[in-house]
């Protein structure tokens, strides 16, 4: 059975649907990212499956309704929404005796561990620390959870590109394995591309893509063609067409690769430019 | 993975809480070491006044009062603002989405909040009290000791097992059991506000009062309120004005039968009941 399983999902706000019918089945095993513009409604899908949020339609995370069982839910999930909600008032040392007092998988030698690779101490208050260091203290305690389901909404927003990519490093490396399974939300769609297994793409409350990323990469392709070649690319019906130096660059949908070959350089598209695409072809 | 019991949870809620709020006991502690700084510059200045004669008690005990007094007021000025910042502050500075991320209910969470102005902080004026109490007492006689003055005389000191006892059956019956539903609401209103706790905690008191008054020309939920603000008179039956004086008679029995505590206890119930609630559906502001 899916780990995450949602049938009909709506969440309406007055007159602003954010949600409107999703259906989603995300599997043990497994890194989704859900991709969409601002307002799209990739926090308010996150925040019912972490039960923050009430909702219409069925949804079932870890045999748990995530409304009225959060707390129960919370044993086998972790999430960082945002970098900055660890208390601003509190020490390292206390944070850690806290999670170790309340929650039963955290394993305190562990998060010791990670926090000795980093400059941050013990006595330390969060409001102290540089907005980086709450984000690496913030991924110790979860990686001392070790969590089966592990939700990330924008985990890297406002972080240097050095910090962002030392924390996709260590959720790769040191926290995801096959038998766990990562949500991440984020609209920086080249810093996550390569450790993405899945992806679904939403558009105001809806899901307008969902692949994984091998499907992906061979069902999307994209060719450089110069302007004298352009009409027979057009041909093809290409799903997306944007100028660049000296050309086009068309984005086809299922398009034989040996037929696309003939019309210039064949590469497979980004994420980044597959997200233009299906965007703006929306 | 072992289990975690809830009483494992709920005590680490309540450190977390005390961690957060040291004002709590820090403030009851500088109150006391003001009143014992005054006390023994007072006691330097003129010893002959710890030997008042007995008839003159009531002035003699004016110390000693006055240390409960402002010590008790310190903790519950504390106790109001935290009570009123428990559910709000959390949502401010958006801490809410980490505690949520845990294993610990609303329920217990609430609950741990709640027990710092119901439990801890009758706790907290009970230890300190006494410990202001016996200091007093020991300067008190240390001063009289070095000026030379004959100690036997020292008749009028507080009966200090009486004195304590009414002090600890005061603060629970009265601030914990009786005011149960002023702090209630503090916390519903913490949950509920979106900003500016301390006003709308505030505003339908006021309007509803003068509401009362203009519509019917009555105020009793007002009086409701004095009464209930004032100190219980079902507890005790005060000779005094001050409820530690020791010619108080404590009347628990009166007390606990009551409708007034009971009706206020429900009242409170409901209340802590609402902000449990809100807290499921509120997220940072």
């Amino acid at each position: 059975m899916a780990w995450i399983e949602a049938r009909g999902l709506r969440k309406v706000y007055g007159s602003t649907v954010a949600l409107d019918g999703i259906d989603l089945s995300v599997p043990e095993g497994r890194i989704l990212g859900v991709i969409g513009p601002n307002g799209a409604g990739k926090t308010t899908l996150l925040n019912v499956l972490l039960g923050l949020t009430s909702y219409d339609g069925e949804v079932d995370v870890l045999g748990c309704n995530p409304w009225t069982e959060r707390d129960q839910l919370m044993r086998d999930v972790c999430f960082i929404t945002d970098v900055a909600v660890l208390p601003r008032w509190i020490r390292v040392s206390q944070l850690l005796a806290y999670v170790a007092g309340v929650h039963p998988r955290f394993d305190r030698a562990k998060a010791e561990k990670f926090l000795a690779k980093t400059t941050i101490g013990h006595g330390s208050k969060v409001r102290e620390l540089s907005k980086g260091m709450v984000t690496q203290l913030h991924l110790a305690i979860v990686m001392a959870i070790g969590a089966r389901l592990l939700v990330l909404d924008e985990p890297t927003l406002g972080l240097d590109i050095l910090y962002a990519k030392q924390f996709y490093d260590s959720l790769l490396n040191d926290y995801f394995d096959g038998g766990r399974t990562i949500v991440l939300a984020t609209h920086q769609v080249q810093e996550v591309q390569h450790v993405l297994t899945d992806l679904i793409f939403i558009d105001r409350g809806r899901v307008v893509l969902e692949q994984s990323t091998e499907a992906i990469e061979s069902r999307y392709l994209e060719v450089k063609v110069r302007p004298e070649q352009a009409a027979a690319a057009r041909a093809l019906h290409p799903l997306h067409e944007r100028e660049v130096l000296g050309g086009s660059v068309f984005v086809f949908d299922g398009v034989d690769r040996t037929r696309l070959s003939a019309l210039g350089d064949v590469r497979t598209t980004s994420i980044a430019d597959l997200y233009v695409a299906v965007m703006e072809h929306e | 993975m072992s289990e975690i019991s809830w009483a494992r949870r709920f005590y680490w809620s309540l450190r977390r809480e005390l961690w957060e709020v040291p004002a709590i006991y820090v403030v009851p502690l500088a109150a006391a070491a003001l009143v014992l700084v005054g006390f023994l510059v007072s006691a330097i200045r003129s010893p002959a006044q710890l030997l008042a004669p007995a008839q003159l008690s009531v002035q003699m005990d004016l110390p000693y009062t006055f240390a409960i007094g402002l010590i008790m007021v310190s903790t519950y000025v504390v106790a109001i603002f935290y009570s009123l910042d428990a559910l709000y502050g959390e949502r401010r500075d958006r801490s809410i989405l980490f505690w949520k991320s845990l294993p610990v209910s609303d329920v217990t969470t609430v609950i741990a909040k709640v027990t710092v102005p119901l439990v801890i902080a009758p706790l907290i004026t009970f230890a300190v009290t006494v410990a202001t109490l016996v200091l007093m007492m020991l300067m008190g006689r240390a001063v009289l000791a070095v000026t030379g003055v004959n100690t036997l005389r020292l008749g009028t000191q507080p009966p200090f097992f009486r004195t304590s006892e009414l002090l600890v059956y005061h603060l629970f019956a009265v601030h914990a059991l009786w005011w149960a539903p002023f702090f209630g609401w503090l916390f519903l209103i913490s949950a509920w506000a979106r900003r500016a706790p301390f006003v709308w905690a505030a505003v339908p008191v006021f309007v509803l009062s003068i509401v009362e008054r203009i519509a019917f020309n009555t105020s009793y939920f007002a009086g409701m309120l004095e009464s209930r603000l004032n100190f219980s008179p079902e507890a005790i039956v005060a000779r005094g004005k001050m409820p530690i004086d020791p010619m108080t008679q404590m009347t628990p029995g009166i007390f606990v039968t009551s409708p007034g505590l009971w009706i206020g206890l429900v009242i409170a119930v409901a209340f802590v009941g609402a902000a449990v609630r809100l807290r499921r559906y509120r997220g940072p502001i």
